[in-house]
C-alpha cells in the first residue's frame, strides 16, 4: 500500500507502507549508523522525531528481547529504504514488522533515503508526517507544534523512581548493597544500557523522575549522581538546571548528552541547535588534553556554546573532529565532567566504555 | 626523508594486482609529503613502475642480493615494506636478520618488524590471544597414540585433523566422532614424518567475518570496514563471495567483533592497516580469531573500493609519523581520515576463478585460494549487487540460470549444493528454484538463510516473468510494465528479461509490449556518490555507482543514459 512522507517545505515523497496504519508528525532526522534499529527504535532522545536510517537494508537481524533500549518504541516514525520482512539472527523473535505494528509506530518504507539524507543536510532538519492520507497528514503537519517547542522530557521521563537490579527495574523498597556505590540518576530519558553499564561497574543505580529536586536526589545520600541524556530543546528545561546547580560541588557529577548541557546550563553557559545534528556510530572525537581521537556513538541536535562557559567555572575537554563543536566539558574545582557522546553505546562502537568505571572509580575516591 | 618501497613482484594467486594498486596509492601518498621514493619491483605491468609514480625507480629482481646493492647506492633513510603484500614483508625480514638495514641505517617505517613476526608467528599469536583473553580454537598437540587417547574425550567433535610436516596434508582429515578422531590420528601419526598431529576445534559452518582496521602512531584505531563471507568457515575468504558490510550481525555482535579486532590491533603495535578474520558461531555469541594480516592486504583493497576510504593512502602516512586526525580525509575534502565509513549502499565480491582456462583443474574450493581475480558491484539493494556482480564476472552466466545444474537429478544437485566450488552459487539458486526451502539449502551449504531469501527473492521475479510469458494474450499492459520494473530494480539485465518474457510460442503484439516497457525502463537508472559518510557531508570524490532511484547525485547529461 502507498503511504507518504510530506516534509514542511510542501515535499511529498511516496513509498510503501510499513507498520501501523495513520499518521504521525515528528523532525525528520537522520542516522549514519549501520546496525542497531531497535536500540535507535526504543531510545528516548529520539521521542517526536520522524528516523530515517541512511542505511537502506534494515530489519535484516530482527528484533529481539534484549536490545530494549527503554520500555517502549520512542520514535515518533520510521524511514528506511528497505525493510526486511523475515529476519535472520539467533536472537530474532520477530520482525520489524511485527514489532512495528504490534506497538502501534507508523514508519514508511522504498523512499530514497540518500535523497532525502543531502535535502536534510543542505536544508536542516525538519518537520515532516508520515501518512496514509495525504490531504490528512497536510492539515496533522500545519497543526502540531515545532520540536523545539515541546517538552519531550515530561513524556519520557520515569512516573515514579525505582532502583536498578541484575535483572533490571525494582522497586525502591529492595535494600543497597553495602558493596555497591549508590549512583543518583537523573531520568531525563534514560537508556538501559546507562544502567546495565552501571551495575556492571559496581553501582546500584536509582532513577529519579525529571521533577526530582536537588534536595529529594541529596536526601538519598548518593555518592555519585549522573545526568541522563533525553530528547528536546535543553533550554525548556529551567527546572532540571536548577536541580543540578542544587548538585554541583556536593556531589561527584557525570552527564552524558542532555547531561553535557544540562552541566554547561548550570554554570550559566548557553546551548544552540545544529543544522541537522549528529547521529550516528562514527563521529572522531578529540580529547584536548591527551590527543587522542576515539570513535563515538552519537545523538544530539543541540551543541554546547563555548563561547557562553564562564572560563572561572568550565572548560572544554573535547571537541568533534569533523566540525569542531563541544563534545565534553568540566566544571573547575569540583568533580563534575560530561560528554556529549554516548559511552554505553547501543548502538555504537564500544571504545568510551572506560568512562563507566571511571566514575564509579571517582565516585569511591569521593566516598573516602 | 628517503623512503625505499618494495613492490610485490610477480601476480600470483593470492597476490594480484591489488598490490600494484596499494603500492602505487603509498608512492603517490608519501611524494605528497615530500619524501623522495625509490621504487624497486621486478613487475614491469605495473602502474607503480611508471615513471612518474616514484622518483627512482630500480625494476630487478626481488631479492637480498639486489636489494642491498639498490641500498648501498641510494642510501635510503628508511624502508617501507607493508605494502607489497607477503613478499615485500619477507624482504624487509630478511634484510633486517641479516644485518643489512642496521648496516646502512636504514628504518623500517610503519608497523615494526618484530609485531609483524608476532602476529605471523603461529605460536606467538596465539600466546598473544591468550594473553589479552581472544579466543583462538582450541587445538592440541599429539604425539603418540597415548595422547591421542587422552584427548579423544576432551576435544569438541567434529575437530579437524592436521598432520605436521606432510606434503599437502595428506592423511589429515574431519572426525565427527571419537572412533573417527581413533582412524583418523592414528593414520596421521603413521603418515606424520615426525609423528606429529595437531588436533583442531573445526569451525565449519560457522559465519566467517572480517574487519579491515587502521592504528597510528599515538594508537588511535578505527574501523575502516566490516565484510561478511557469503560462504561460511572452510572456504578461503579469497575464495568467497564478500558482501560489506555485514548483513546479519546485530549491532552488539558488529561492536563485540569490532572491539575485538581493535583489541589485536592496539596489542601488536600496528602502525598502518590490518585485517582480522573471525569466525562467528550462528547460534550463540561465541566467536574465535582465525587469522590476523598485519599489513596492506587484499581484503584492504575491497575494502577500499567498497568505502571510498583509501587504506593504503593513509596507511603510507601513519608509516611516516601522521596521526589519523591529521589525514585529511580526500573523499570529503571537509572531514579527517579518524573517522569509520558509513555506507548507504550493498557491496557483493565474487572471486574469478580461471577454470574456463584450466578446465581439467579441481574445481571445489577449501582453504587454498585459487581465485586468480574479483569483481565488485555495488546498489542499494544486495539483489541488484549481487546480479550486477554476476555480470561483471565475464563468465557465460549473466543471470542466474546454469543449464548444468538445471539439468541435473536433485539428488546430485544436493551434492552440488553442499561442495563449494567457482559455480556454487548457481546450483544454490536451482535448488530454490526447485522449491527446495531456504532451511534446507541452509543446512546442505550453510550459507545464512539471509542471503538465500535474497536468492529466493529474485528467483521469485524470475518466475514472474515466466509467469506472465505463459499468460501472453491475457496478459495485462500494466503487469508487464509492473514486472519489467520490478526485474530492473533487482537487477536484472535486459537480455535476460527479454530470454525469460518472449519465447518462441509469444504473439508478435506481446513481443513488441515487452520490447516497448524494457526500452522505457531502462534508461532511468541514476548515479549516487560513494562517498565514505552517507551523504552526511558534502563530497568532492567523483565515485559513482548506478541504481534505479529517484535522484542521483551526477547531474547527468542527456546522451548519457547507460546502454548494454
Amino acid at each position: 500500500m502507498k503511504r507518504y512522507l510530506l516534509l514542511s517545505d510542501g515535499t511529498i515523497l511516496t513509498g510503501e507502507s510499513l507498520g501501523a496504519k495513520g499518521a504521525s508528525v515528528g523532525e525528520v532526522v537522520f542516522n549514519t549508523g549501520m546496525t542497531g534499529y531497535q536500540e535507535i527504535l526504543t531510545d528516548p532522545s529520539y521521542s517526536g522525531q520522524l528516523v530515517m536510517l541512511t542505511y537502506p537494508l534494515i530489519g535484516n537481524y530482527g528484533i529481539n528481547e534484549d536490545d530494549e533500549e527503554s520500555d517502549r518504541i520512542q520514535v515518533a516514525g520510521l524511514i528506511v529504504k528497505e525493510a526486511c520482512e523475515i529476519p535472520s539472527n539467533w536472537r530474532a523473535t520477530k520482525s520489524i514488522h511485527q514489532y512495528l505494528d504490534e506497538n502501534g509506530i507508523i514508519a514508511i518504507q522504498g523512499i530514497d533515503t540518500r535523497a532525502l539524507t543531502k535535502s536534510i543536510r543542505s536544508a536542516g532538519v525538519t518537520m515532516g508526517v508520515i501518512c496514509d492520507d495525504i490531504e490528512e497528514g497536510q492539515s496533522r503537519l500545519s497543526a502540531s507544534a515545532k520540536y523545539d517547542d515541546i517538552d519531550f522530557v515530561e513524556v519520557v521521563t520515569t512516573q515514579s523512581s525505582y532502583k536498578w537490579g541484575p535483572a533490571g527495574k525494582e522497586p525502591m523498597s529492595e535494600p543497597d548493597d553495602p558493596q555497591r556505590l549508590k549512583l543518583a540518576v537523573l531520568d531525563c530519558g534514560l537508556k538501559f544500557n546507562i544502567l546495565r553499564r552501571f551495575w556492571r561497574s559496581g553501582c546500584r543505580p536509582i532513577v529519579f523522575p525529571s521533577t526530582a529536586t536537588a534536595e529529594e536526589i541529596l536526601s538519598w545520600n548518593p555518592d555519585g549522581v549522573l545526568l541522563s541524556p533525553g530528547p528536546g530543546d535543553p533550554q525548556r528545561l529551567d527546572h532540571v538546571t536548577k536541580t543540578v546547580q542544587g548538585i554541583v560541588g556536593k556531589k561527584p557529577i557525570f552527564g552524558i548528552c542532555l547531561g553535557n548541557q544540562m552541566l554547561c546550563q548550570a554554570v550559566g553557559g548557553k546551548t544552540f541547535k545544529l543544522k541537522f545534528g549528529h547521529r550516528g556510530g562514527n563521529h572522531p572525537v578529540k580529547d584536548l588534553s591527551t590527543g587522542k581521537v576515539t570513535i563515538t556513538s552519537q545523538n544530539h541536535g543541540y551543541a554546547v556554546d563555548p563561547e557562553s562557559l564562564p572560563p572561572d567555572l568550565a572548560r572544554v575537554t573535547q571537541i568533534n573532529v569533523n566540525d569542531g563543536t563541544v563534545e565534553g566539558i568540566e566544571l573547575i574545582g569540583c568533580y563534575a565532567k560530561s560528554i556529549q557522546y554516548h559511552p554505553e553505546a547501543a548502538p555504537g562502537p564500544w571504545d568510551s566504555r572506560p568512562y563507566f568505571q571511571e566514575f564509579t572509580d571517582q565516585m569511591r575516591l569521593f566516598k573516602r | 626523508m628517503r623512503v625505499l618501497v618494495v613492490g610485490s613482484g610477480p601476480i600470483v594467486i593470492g597476490q594480484a594486482a591489488e598490490f600494484d594498486y596499494a603500492g602505487t596509492q603509498a608512492c603517490k601518498s608519501l611524494r605528497e609529503e615530500g619524501c623522495e621514493v625509490i621504487l624497486v619491483n621486478s613487475n614491469p605491468a605495473t602502474i607503480m613502475t611508471d615513471p612518474n609514480v616514484s622518483d627512482r625507480l630500480y625494476i630487478e629482481p626481488l631479492n637480498v642480493d639486489f636489494l642491498e646493492r639498490i641500498i648501498a647506492k641510494e642510501r635510503p633513510d628508511a624502508l617501507l615494506p607493508t605494502l607489497g603484500g607477503q613478499t615485500g614483508l619477507n624482504l624487509a625480514t630478511e634484510l633486517s636478520d641479516q644485518g643489512i638495514l642496521e648496516k646502512y641505517q636504514v628504518r623500517v617505517l610503519g608497523t615494526p618488524l618484530s609485531a609483524i613476526k608476532k602476529a605471523e608467528d603461529r605460536e606467538s599469536f596465539r600466546e598473544l590471544m591468550k594473553q589479552i583473553k581472544e579466543p583462538v580454537p582450541e587445538s592440541w598437540i599429539i604425539r603418540s597414540e597415548k595422547d591421542l587417547e587422552d584427548v579423544l574425550d576432551v576435544v569438541p567433535y567434529p575437530c579437524i585433523v592436521r598432520p605436521a610436516y606432510t606434503l599437502g596434508g595428506t592423511g589429515g582429515g574431519v572426525a565427527k566422532t571419537k572412533s573417527d578422531l581413533w582412524e583418523i590420528g592414528r593414520k596421521g601419526l603413521r603418515l606424520s614424518m615426525r609423528s606429529q598431529i595437531m588436533v583442531e576445534r573445526s569451525l565449519l559452518g560457522w559465519k566467517e567475518i572480517e574487519y579491515e582496521v587502521m592504528r597510528d602512531s599515538k594508537g588511535t584505531c578505527i574501523t575502516v570496514c566490516n565484510m561478511e563471507n557469503f560462504d561460511p568457515m572452510g572456504v578461503h575468504t579469497g575464495d568467497s563471495i564478500v558482501i560489506a558490510p555485514s548483513q546479519t550481525l546485530s549491532d552488539l555482535e558488529y561492536h563485540m567483533l569490532r572491539t575485538a579486532s581493535l583489541k589485536i590491533i592496539q596489542s601488536l603495535g600496528i602502525e598502518g592497516g590490518c585485517n582480522v578474520q573471525l569466525a562467528f558461531n550462528p547460534e550463540s555469541f561465541d566467536y574465535y580469531i582465525i587469522e590476523v594480516n598485519p599489513r596492506v592486504s587484499r581484503s584492504s583493497a575491497l575494502a577500499s573500493k567498497a568505502t571510498g576510504y583509501p587504506i593504503a593512502r593513509v596507511a603510507a602516512k601513519i608509516a611516516i609519523g601522521k596521526t589519523l586526525d591529521e589525514i585529511e580525509n580526500q573523499v570529503t575534502g571537509t572531514t579527517k581520515a579518524c573517522f569509520e565509513p558509513a555506507l548507504d549502499y550493498c557491496v557483493v565480491k565474487i572471486p574469478r576463478w580461471p577454470f574456463d582456462k584450466f578446465v581439467t583443474g579441481d574445481r571445489t574450493l577449501f582453504t587454498q585460494m585459487k581465485a586468480t581475480g574479483e569483481v565488485m558491484a555495488i546498489d542499494r539493494s544486495f539483489e541488484a549487487a549481487f546480479m550486477k556482480a554476476i555480470r561483471g564476472l565475464e563468465v557465460r552466466q549473466k543471470d542466474l540460470r546454469h543449464p548444468k545444474f538445471q539439468a541435473m537429478t536433485d539428488e546430485d544437485l544436493e551434492a552440488a549444493i553442499i561442495q563449494p566450488t567457482d559455480d556454487r552459487l548457481w546450483a544454490i539458486v536451482d535448488g530454490l528454484r526447485r522449491g527446495w526451502s531456504d532451511a534446507k539449502v541452509n543446512k546442505l551449504c550453510k550459507v545464512d538463510r539471509w542471503f538465500l531469501r535474497k536468492l529466493q527473492v529474485l528467483v521469485n521475479v524470475e518466475q514472474s516473468m515466466i509467469n506472465v510469458c505463459q499468460q501472453d494474450n491475457d496478459a495485462e499492459t500494466t503487469d508487464i510494465a509492473d514486472v519489467i520494473k520490478r526485474a530492473f530494480l533487482v537487477g536484472f539485465p535486459s537480455p535476460t528479461i527479454r530470454s525469460l518474457m518472449v519465447t518462441s510460442t509469444s504473439s508478435a503484439e506481446y513481443a513488441a509490449l515487452v520490447e516497448q516497457h524494457i526500452e522505457e525502463q531502462k534508461v532511468l537508472p541514476v548515479f549516487k556518490m560513494v562517498d565514505t559518510c552517507a551523504g552526511e557531508f558534502e563530497s568532492q570524490t567523483p565515485y559513482y555507482y548506478g541504481t534505479f532511484e529517484s535522484e542521483g547525485d551526477k547531474p547527468l547529461l542527456a546522451s548519457s543514459a547507460p546502454t548494454e
